[in-house]
């Protein structure tokens, strides 16, 4: 009896403490990426370890209706708590209600502008951050090991050398079909970026204004970046548009020489086994001059979390942004780590893979997108204007301006 | 009072009848709620979203008929209308025309009858996706494509398919075909079969050639599978999406919008750019174009007996 009454007691004792130390749960929203889902799965393990009265609930959803959940959701008043966010949607997930501003007692403003890298102020608004990155990506130029030195080539470190070494790379069998690429054309996947913020500057232009609200590569310079562009597959002949679909895909088939692809590529590109490959920075132009493309997902914080729930999500957005956070997401994404201490370690720097991007994190330019899948198809359409229906360089580019203003300017409506 | 006691309706005084159909109401009262809540609402609500800005995220506001005059504005959509028609033009009959030549001789048939007949339907319950994937592999340059790769073994010129602003829409259009041809090979075989075999035989014995059966017994007898897999093959047609969407993932109804259907675009306006008065208003036109259409051929292969 008494041995009962003591299990009662102690059961009832422990639900009443549960309670009282407000076990809370909050959501973590993110798309579906299969390192990205296990580094969180980690992260949120160990989180909860040293705040045992929180539990986080991660949920997924497939990259392609990711936004669509979270604006959807938002409307039902189930918005999760904490999510993850490109940050070229800031814009509209702020006007849309659907973040809030981080408090600047738990994330002073001085403090992250001191520790990360310059990028994240895309995620700032009338000087209130909205959302941090626990990693950054940038771009670098992979290689087949295997092809270049059959090719007796070494990796290009500038535009010339990048053409010779596809020239050198390239294959055609017998009727000239291209069984090997010097280098990939997928417009589609980081190329746009490498024509916008690399090439175009390489060739002495800049493709938007400072503050990104004016296109303005619609002029010599951006002529020539994007006829040195396609003039790899219409003049060299070393590539084709499209080849095996995807740039990423004809690399890992070991078809392709050279391809440039960012730090998320890295984890799928661990698994090829039939040849070796290794990364340099993207080529500099004559002058020596290099740019880079650097983009992340940053974590914000729900508009609609309020009272225990925001203090739990402070916390953990605390927690996603710290350096312990980014060596994990690192070791098991592959991203760079977004606070410079944390990245630029002696031994990143040392690391063959890591060293290229994080150099190239150094003189990156971040685009500020307002509609991310709408500029970039301004893009795709210019190349395929020009490639497939011989429409002359530069009315491309002023069709794709005039293409891309519209966008910027309705955004801002 | 006896007239009263005489006829005793039951209770409440209903026929037997009229308590049947009352019960059958009674159970089908459910999938009517069920279908006015899920799809007649939304529907009449689509009809109200087209008038207005709504993008979400903010309130919807009424602003008339500018979203119908941007549309009309607007020359994508002029080319996808173009586009979404050519599916239907170019898709019904030939899918029809090679569905039937099919079933009609698959009838004629004893021969592993079963196993081609799986054989052609294959296809249809195959994921759209996977689908899609194959056929971008087959439709690559030589010589990774398939097909490229054979015609250039045969000294024929490569054809650019999916690459190509003209070859694009054919090129996706073939599949869609071949994809859902099992099913109406399926449907084709059931009509055929539903044919009484003595017609072919009394025509027969009356010394009719088989092009004269065909024509004179088969086709209108028919009558009814065909306008059954008119119609809802031009619905299928007038809604094509997966085979675009997955067979030009990288640039969607691309390049340069040449195989863009409306579906496509509707949905690109409303889960990409969000803007879902827009969408609506396309939602409407698609609509009505559908409802003209079933309507149209409904009248022209209506029953004139």
């Amino acid at each position: 009896m008494t041995y009962r009454m003591i299990a009662a007691a102690a059961l009832a004792g422990s639900t009443i403490f549960a309670s009282q130390a407000g076990a809370v749960e909050i959501e973590y929203w993110q798309y579906v990426y299969d390192t990205r889902v296990k580094a969180m799965d980690q992260l949120i393990a160990s989180f909860q370890e040293a705040n045992p009265d929180i539990t986080v609930k991660q949920v997924t959803f497939p990259y392609a209706d990711y936004q669509t959940r979270i604006v959807a959701a938002n409307m039902a008043g189930q918005a999760p708590d904490v999510m993850q966010l490109f940050y070229g949607w800031a814009d509209k997930f702020i006007e849309g209600g659907l973040i809030q501003p981080l408090p600047e007692e738990a994330f002073p403003t001085a403090e992250i502008e001191a520790e990360f890298f310059p990028i994240v102020s895309a995620m700032q608004r009338d000087g209130k951050y909205y959302g941090l990155p626990t990693a950054v990506r940038s771009l670098a130029l992979f290689y087949n090991k295997k092809l270049l030195d059959e090719a007796g080539v070494a990796p290009p470190t500038n535009l010339d050398e990048l053409v010779a070494v596809a020239k050198a790379t390239a294959k055609a069998d017998a009727g000239g079909n291209l069984e090997t690429v010097g280098i990939t054309m997928d417009p589609a996947g980081q190329d746009h970026h490498w024509w916008r913020e690399v090439l175009d500057r390489q060739m002495g232009g800049a493709p938007y204004n400072e503050d990104y609200t004016q296109v303005t590569y619609a002029d010599e310079a951006g002529a020539n970046a994007l006829g040195f562009y396609l003039g790899l597959a219409r003049d060299e002949k070393v590539t084709q548009l499209g080849f095996m679909d995807e740039g990423q895909a004809a690399f890992k088939a070991g078809r392709a020489a050279l391809t440039i692809d960012g730090t998320f590529r890295l984890g799928s590109f661990g698994e090829i086994t039939d040849f070796e490959w290794a990364v340099t920075e993207l080529p500099a132009n004559a002058a020596g001059e290099r740019s880079n493309y650097a983009s992340y997902f940053a974590n914000a914080i729900g508009a609609k979390t309020e009272g225990e729930e925001l203090e739990a999500s402070i916390k953990f957005l605390q927690y996603v942004s710290s350096p312990e956070a980014m060596k994990i997401w690192l070791e098991v994404v592959g991203e760079l780590p977004a606070r410079r201490s944390a990245a630029l370690t002696d031994e990143n720097l040392a690391n063959p893979i890591y060293a290229p991007f994080l150099k190239g994190l150094e003189y990156a330019h971040t685009t500020r997108f307002v509609d991310e899948a709408g500029q970039r198809q301004v893009a795709i359409d210019m190349i395929n204007r020009v490639m497939l229906e011989d429409q002359p360089i530069p009315d491309a580019l002023a069709e794709a301006a005039a293409a891309e203003q519209k966008i910027i300017d309705d955004a801002a409506k | 009072m006896t007239a009263e006691t005489h006829e005793q309706p039951g209770r409440r005084g209903l026929t037997l009848a009229r308590r049947q159909a009352l019960w059958a109401w009674a159970f089908l009262a459910l999938p009517v709620v069920f279908y006015v809540l899920i799809r007649f609402y939304p529907t009449a609500q689509a009809f109200w979203l087209s008038l207005t800005d709504w993008d979400l995220m903010s309130k919807p506001e009424f602003i008339g008929l500018e979203n119908y005059r941007q549309m009309l504005a607007d020359p994508v959509f002029w080319k996808v209308f173009k586009n979404t028609f050519l599916y239907l033009i170019i898709g019904t009959p030939l899918s029809l025309l090679m569905s039937f030549a099919i079933a009609y001789y698959l009838d004629k048939t004893r021969f592993l009858h079963g196993f081609l007949r799986a054989l052609y339907f294959v296809p249809y319950i195959t994921t759209a996706a996977a689908m899609a994937w194959v056929w971008r592999w087959f439709y690559q340059p030589a010589p990774t494509g398939l097909i490229n790769d054979l015609l250039g073994s045969f000294g024929f010129a490569q054809i650019p398919f999916l690459k190509s602003t003209t070859w694009a829409l054919p090129s996706i259009l073939v599949t869609a075909i071949w994809a859902g041809l099992g099913f109406q090979i399926i449907i084709f075989l059931a009509g055929l079969r539903a044919i009484p075999t003595t017609y072919y035989e009394a025509a027969r014995i009356d010394g009719l050639g088989e092009g004269a059966i065909l024509r004179r017994i088969t086709l209108p007898l028919l009558k009814p599978t065909m306008v059954f897999l008119v119609v809802f093959s031009s619905i299928g047609f007038l809604r094509i999406f997966d085979q675009v969407y997955n067979m030009t993932s990288n640039d969607p109804g691309g390049p340069l919008n040449s195989t863009k259907p409306l579906v496509l675009m509707i949905y690109q306006t409303a889960f990409s750019s969000y803007d879902m008065g827009y969408a609506a208003a396309q939602t409407v036109v698609l609509f009505t174009i559908l409802l003209i259409v079933s309507l149209l051929q409904l009248w022209v292969m209506r029953d004139r007996a």
